[in-house]
């Protein structure tokens, strides 16, 4: 029973995924994504991942996408005259990562027999949300907190970005018109 | 195999029994809106139909079923079909995780029924969030389909809306979150029982209050309404997303935005106002000895707290003019944000300093 959904599901990502970068319509492409964003959420549910589930629909598909979305309705994109020319670049990349994820899972498949790892034997008898949480604090807290600190950054990044054109009197004005005329 | 065939029976009944009544609300909204809008305004509202005009949704639904079906010259036939579509299963589909009433099991053929939420599911407010964030695709979609400038006016301006304030309602449960320790609604509900001063808008360590006021603002923008009905600004933008909808399309659009009107309501007295329980310790009926039937007073005092909302709603559009766009957007970024921030600051520091029991 498991593995049928299993299978449903991977095919589906597979199949959304492919269409996302085949479709001409950009809009299609995005709304192919979205299902694609759905069917993980759905592998994440077959995991009792429930909470990874939720945030993946509320931030893949509830935010990024939308505003993917915001984008290409604004640029109005046309049909033709996108990726054409680099089918070669991406069957060569395409091709690495099928071996590499060949590699591994022939590799996973020899260490699974080792029993569960030391997380997952932690976490053993908590809440979904209370695990993630858990672990997020302690075991990963300065993954997490340098993932706290790139998103600072790109946040005021965006902010510079943004006024650049805005705040008449500061300094950080006049270096950008600089480097605007040259 | 029998066993489960009667699960999947009583799961489908409890689905039917629930979309029955939110249509069935729908409905009554419909016209209530339009009697409440009216009496505020000193008229009589919609009288034609019926005694004192209650048939009028019933008319209003004949005529739109009734109506023909117009795809504007160049519309993409296909997302002009899916996006009323988009807009209304996830408003309908969150109510899957709604307490309706108490949550004790219930022996039916020998299996336990919890009879009054259809699904207890451990994340339950995160499913509903994450529902009513799809919900912006059918209004995106349908605005950029119809091949029409106020459409797609109404579509953009209702995605970054609906962004913004999402976030602040998002931000505004983690509060609640905090004191319950759960996010599931069933045991956030539960955990607010006993006495009005249990519910989480007034309850000690750190009450709501602040929490609540942003989650309702925010949800009437996330809904559209007046005065944040930007979207659809009938004075600017024709009708918004839906100006070239007619017939069944428009109608879903419209039941898609009331049916999300009561899911918000369901939410904030679920999550804020003790959901189905009584302002004072027990029920009427459980201190008389009628111990069997205290849910019917709880699924009443859970209906008169979403329908006060639901009021709210209709005063709100009578009182009040629509935002500018720039209003609502300062308004939602630097106005909401920090003060559903610092209330999950202030409620940490209070649930660390008082810890439950």
């Amino acid at each position: 029973m498991e593995l049928i959904f299993f299978f449903y599901f991977a095919l589906v990502i597979a199949l959304a995924s492919v269409l996302v970068v085949a479709l001409r319509n950009p809009i299609y492409s995005a709304l192919s994504l979205l299902i694609m964003f759905f069917h993980v959420a759905g592998l994440y549910v077959t995991l009792h991942a429930e909470f990874l589930a939720a945030v993946q629909i509320i931030v893949y598909a509830g935010a990024i996408l939308v505003l993917y979305l915001f984008v290409v309705m604004l640029l109005n994109l046309r049909h033709d005259e996108r990726y054409h020319r680099q089918w070669p670049v991406a069957g060569l990349i395409g091709l690495t990562l099928v071996i590499e994820g060949l590699v591994l899972a022939i590799f996973s498949r020899r260490t699974a027999s080792s029993g569960p790892t030391s997380t997952e034997t932690a976490v053993e008898g908590l809440g979904n949300t209370e695990a993630i949480g858990d672990v997020l604090y302690s075991t990963y807290l300065f993954p997490f907190e340098v993932a706290s600190l790139i998103l600072l950054v790109a946040m005021i990044g965006a902010i510079i970005l943004a006024k650049r054109n805005i705040g008449q009197d500061d300094g950080l004005h006049v270096a950008n018109a600089q480097v605007e005329t040259r | 195999m029998t066993e489960l065939s009667l699960r999947l029976a009583i799961s489908v009944a409890q689905i039917a029994a629930v979309m029955g009544v939110v249509m069935l609300t729908v409905m009554i909204l419909t016209l209530a809106e339009r009697k409440v809008l009216g009496w505020m305004q000193d008229r009589m509202g919609p009288m034609e139909v019926g005694p004192y005009g209650v048939l009028q949704p019933i008319a209003d639904g004949l005529k739109l079923f009734f109506k023909e079906d117009i795809v504007p010259a160049g519309a993409n036939k296909f997302m002009f079909t899916l996006a009323p579509i988009l807009a209304m299963v996830p408003a309908l589909i969150g109510f899957a995780v709604i307490p309706f009433g108490p949550s004790q099991p219930f022996e039916f053929f020998g299996i336990t029924v919890k009879p009054f939420v259809i699904s207890d599911i451990n994340i339950g407010i995160l499913y509903i969030l994450a529902f009513t964030s799809i919900g912006a695709y059918g209004i995106i979609l349908g605005g950029w389909a119809s091949n029409s400038k106020y459409s797609l006016l109404g579509g953009l301006r209702s995605a970054a809306q609906v962004i913004s304030y999402e976030l602040n309602v998002g931000l505004a449960i983690v509060g609640v979150l905090i004191l319950a320790g759960s996010l599931s609604l069933v045991k956030i509900t539960e955990a607010q029982g006993g006495g009005f001063w249990h519910w989480y808008v007034f309850a000690l360590p750190a009450p709501q209050i602040f929490a609540f006021v942003v989650y309702v603002i925010s949800a009437v923008a996330e809904t559209n309404r007046v005065p944040f009905d930007l979207p659809e600004a009938e004075s600017e933008l024709v009708a918004g997303f839906f100006t070239e909808y007619s017939g069944m399309r428009f109608a879903f659009f419209f039941i898609a935005e009331y049916a999300n009107m009561v899911l918000v309501s369901c939410v904030a007295a679920a999550m804020f106002l003790g959901g189905w329980n009584a302002p004072y310790p027990g029920t009427i009926l459980g201190h008389m000895g009628l111990e069997q039937f205290a849910w019917a007073e709880n699924i009443a005092w859970f209906t008169v707290k979403a329908y006060a909302f639901l009021f709210l709603f209709f005063w709100l559009r009578a009182t009040l003019p629509r935002l500018r766009y720039d209003q609502l957007m300062k308004f939602g970024w630097k106005v909401m944000l920090p003060i559903a921030l610092g209330n999950i600051v202030v409620t940490s520091i209070a649930a660390y300093l008082f810890p439950k029991g």
